[in-house]
């Protein structure tokens, strides 16, 4: 995990001093403002990272010797098929054409995207499928 | 035999399913079992209902890969019918307004619905897990999601050409104010508008997934200076992608806001004088384009950089050698991520608005990195054993294509050309170079190269040479001839243009230019029919490649691996399949020879 947190914190520091440069040489705000929004990207989830490194050590990935049989037990839960994604999509489909042919289409759209939310979260919960 | 150890085996569950390591090595043998590869979803719906409802990222990415190859085709028959009215001066096979339409259309449905989508969408989506050792990406049901909100964007912005007005016609940068309501009126720029938002959501979804699969679901063993070039380029294109896209789909409210809410974001319109100045809370079209390109210059680089990963796993598999300066071409594809988010207003020089020097500067940088790159391309097939099979060509033909594209970017990158070739077929030529020798070239590369893992089968390579041939003459036939009626002052998207000014024989030639490459993607339908009809198999390694994806079956099966050999090096594969000439290790990331166990 370390090295993926220090790639985010150099992006951060990368973006920071470009963003200093640029601020005092050309004191244009919108532009600044873009590039310390690129820093705290790469900060927050860069500082994040390395805290969880601090706390965990290496994982068997970061581990040049690690055999794969250390990485025995569970890798992670994996969602099975499900109709969800495709209810959302087509909810969220549905409600931007709203904004251009009339908003009818909302009373078809956020129903949509109101069960598939629903049905996502009752999913993940009971751990079932479609 | 190396030893092979213990695959992440999948569990058929019904519910709640979770993946297991088995504690032990599984077995010996060099072939994955080949039982159960059907996870739960061998017990999972079939038919449509199996394509609706998959989160396997398999699915999920040749989704993506089908889709975005019918956009390419949809806009590439734009593109033929651009060039048709620019064959004579006055052409009348288009009205001006339909030109605007289709050259509009054209560059959104390549560059957002195409270019984009079929690299981290499509291959990424494919080949990332499977080059880590992953099961599957990081949140298979938000991949699946983004998928679906990149249909509902595609068919969105088609819908422009059935509405009345038609589809958007603003150019695929939307300038303001041209892109505002008193311009542009009509449903057609509303619905490009939803749908780049749609597709601008899916993307950044798509970035999520990247990411956290590859910062959290490697083998053991697959430390990150292991990971395969490829891999590490759609890492930082998914971190440009978290950059980039929701600076854009902000920006797309606003002018959404502008268009139909009353809001003055990006227009001058209802400015008061104060004391002789502009009051604060006076709108502004340069906004717009510094939003903009702080996603367009970047994501020039996402739709480069996967394809330039491409470049880097085809080119050592044909040359039957490791990649030279394997971190070398890690820390470039940082660097020229890095840079690429600080060059934006390069594309501003004009509007006397911007910096120049600074972003002069860092854009000429741009181009340490990119040497970096092709220095490594070269030293990578330097004294190797070269084979020149289909996606070999594409490799070359792409080196060849990127790096005219790549010098004439160095030239624009100094204000006093810009100045004078900025807006002419001059900077039209650039971007087609570059675009189409990294999207086009590679990325047909990448098709040829994983298209066997994918279906097991193999395409011609008869017809992808031919494909590749007809592709390479029609691309010089077509560009060429752009750059020097660029620089004879012939500007971009205009339909008709003065007939004395000799620019009509450069213009029928890069219309025969475009026709040729149409036929190349003849011949490219054609060998996918072909191959189909009467399939070759493939084996799990037809190329003899290098990277872990080439272990598993072809096609792989669900959660991909039964087995996964140990992982020493970045060429896992290689390894295991050639324990006599193991990768030697580079750096102190590297574990010593003496220590990969070979029976």
């Amino acid at each position: 995990m370390k090295l993926e947190a220090m790639f985010l914190l150099f992006l951060g520091a990368f973006f920071g001093l470009v963003g200093l440069v640029y601020w005092f040489w050309s004191y244009e705000d919108g532009g600044t403002m873009m590039l310390a929004g690129t820093a705290a990207l790469g900060f927050l989830p860069g500082s994040y990272y390395y805290f969880w490194h601090r706390r965990m050590g290496k994982r068997v990935e970061d581990r040049d010797d690690a055999s794969i049989e250390e990485g025995a037990g569970v890798i992670e839960s994996f969602p099975s098929t499900s109709i969800w994604p495709f209810v959302l999509g087509m909810g969220a489909f549905l409600t931007v054409l709203s904004l251009v042919f009339g908003i009818w289409l909302i009373f078809l759209g956020i129903p949509l995207i109101l069960s598939a939310l629903t049905g996502v979260t009752a999913e993940s919960r009971r751990g079932g499928h479609v | 035999m190396t030893d092979v150890i213990a695959p992440p085996s999948p569990v058929i569950e019904t519910e709640a399913p979770e993946l297991h390591l088995p504690p032990e090595s599984g077995g010996h043998d060099h072939t994955p079992h080949g039982h159960d590869h059907g996870g739960h979803e061998a017990h999972g719906p079939s038919g449509i209902l199996k394509w609706l409802t998959s989160t396997d990222h398999k699915v999920i990415g040749l989704s993506y890969m089908i889709t975005s190859i019918v956009m390419f085709y949809l806009a590439g028959i734009m593109a033929l019918l651009i060039r048709l009215q620019l064959t004579s001066p006055h052409s009348s096979l288009l009205t001006f307004g339909q030109y605007n339409e289709l050259f509009t259309m054209h560059g959104s449905l390549m560059l957002y619905l195409f270019a984009g989508p079929f690299a981290f969408g499509g291959l990424a989506n494919f080949i990332v897990p499977l080059q880590i050792g992953a099961p599957d990406m990081a949140f298979p049901r938000l991949n699946a999601l983004s998928y679906w909100l990149y249909l509902g964007g595609s068919i969105t912005m088609l819908m422009g050409f059935l509405v009345a007005g038609g589809a958007a016609s603003f150019g695929w940068v939307a300038y303001a104010p041209l892109s505002s309501a008193t311009s542009s009126p009509g449903a057609g720029g509303d619905l490009w508008i939803m749908a780049l938002a749609l597709t601008g959501f899916s993307a950044i979804f798509t970035g999520v997934n990247l990411v956290g699969t590859i910062f959290y679901l490697r083998a053991p063993g697959m430390t990150m200076f292991r990971m395969p070039i490829f891999t590490w380029n759609m890492l930082v294109t998914g971190i440009l992608i978290l950059i980039a896209f929701p600076v854009l789909t902000a920006a797309l409210i606003m002018l959404f806001a502008d268009r139909h809410f009353g809001t003055h974001i990006y227009t001058a319109v209802g400015c008061h004088l104060v004391s002789g100045a502009t009051t604060a809370s006076c709108g502004s079209p340069l906004l717009w384009q510094n939003l903009f390109w702080f996603f367009g210059h970047p994501e020039v680089y996402i739709l480069a950089l996967p394809f330039f990963g491409i470049v880097t796993e085809v080119l050592p598999v044909f040359s039957r050698k490791p990649v030279f300066g394997y971190k070398g071409m890690v820390f470039a594809t940082m660097g020229i991520a890095a840079l690429s988010t600080g060059v934006w207003a390069h594309h501003m020089f004009t509007t006397g608005a911007v910096l120049l020097p600074f972003f002069s500067f860092l854009s000429l940088l741009i181009a340490v990195p990119t040497g970096i790159k092709f220095f490594n391309w070269i030293g990578t097939m330097w004294r190797g054993q070269l084979k020149f099979n289909t996606p070999m060509l594409f490799c070359i033909g792409f080196l060849f294509a990127f790096l005219m594209g790549g010098v004439t970017g160095i030239m624009l990158a100094a204000p006093p050309i810009d100045f004078a070739t900025h807006d002419t077929y001059f900077v039209v030529a650039h971007f087609h170079q570059v675009l189409f020798g990294t999207a086009v070239f590679a990325g047909f590369a990448g098709l040829y190269y994983w298209y066997p893992k994918m279906f097991g089968r193999m395409l011609r390579d008869s017809l992808g040479k031919w494909h590749f041939w007809l592709m390479f003459i029609g691309f010089w036939v077509t560009f060429m001839p752009q750059y020097v009626v660029g620089l004879l002052g012939m500007p971009r998207r205009v339909a008709s243009y003065p007939s004395d000014l000799g620019w009509q024989s450069y213009n029928i030639v890069s219309t025969v230019g475009a026709f040729i490459i149409a036929a190349s993607f003849a011949v490219l339908l054609a060998n996918f029919v072909i191959s189909w009809r009467n399939p070759i198999p493939a084996g799990n390694n037809p190329w003899d490649a290098h990277t872990l994806e080439w272990f598993t079956t072809s096609p792989p099966p669900h959660h991909n691996y039964t087995h996964l050999p140990p992982i020493r090096s970045e060429r896992p594969t290689w390894d295991y399949n050639h324990p006599d000439d193991l990768t030697v290790p580079h750096g102190k990331d590297a574990h010593p020879k003496a220590k990969v166990t070979s029976a």
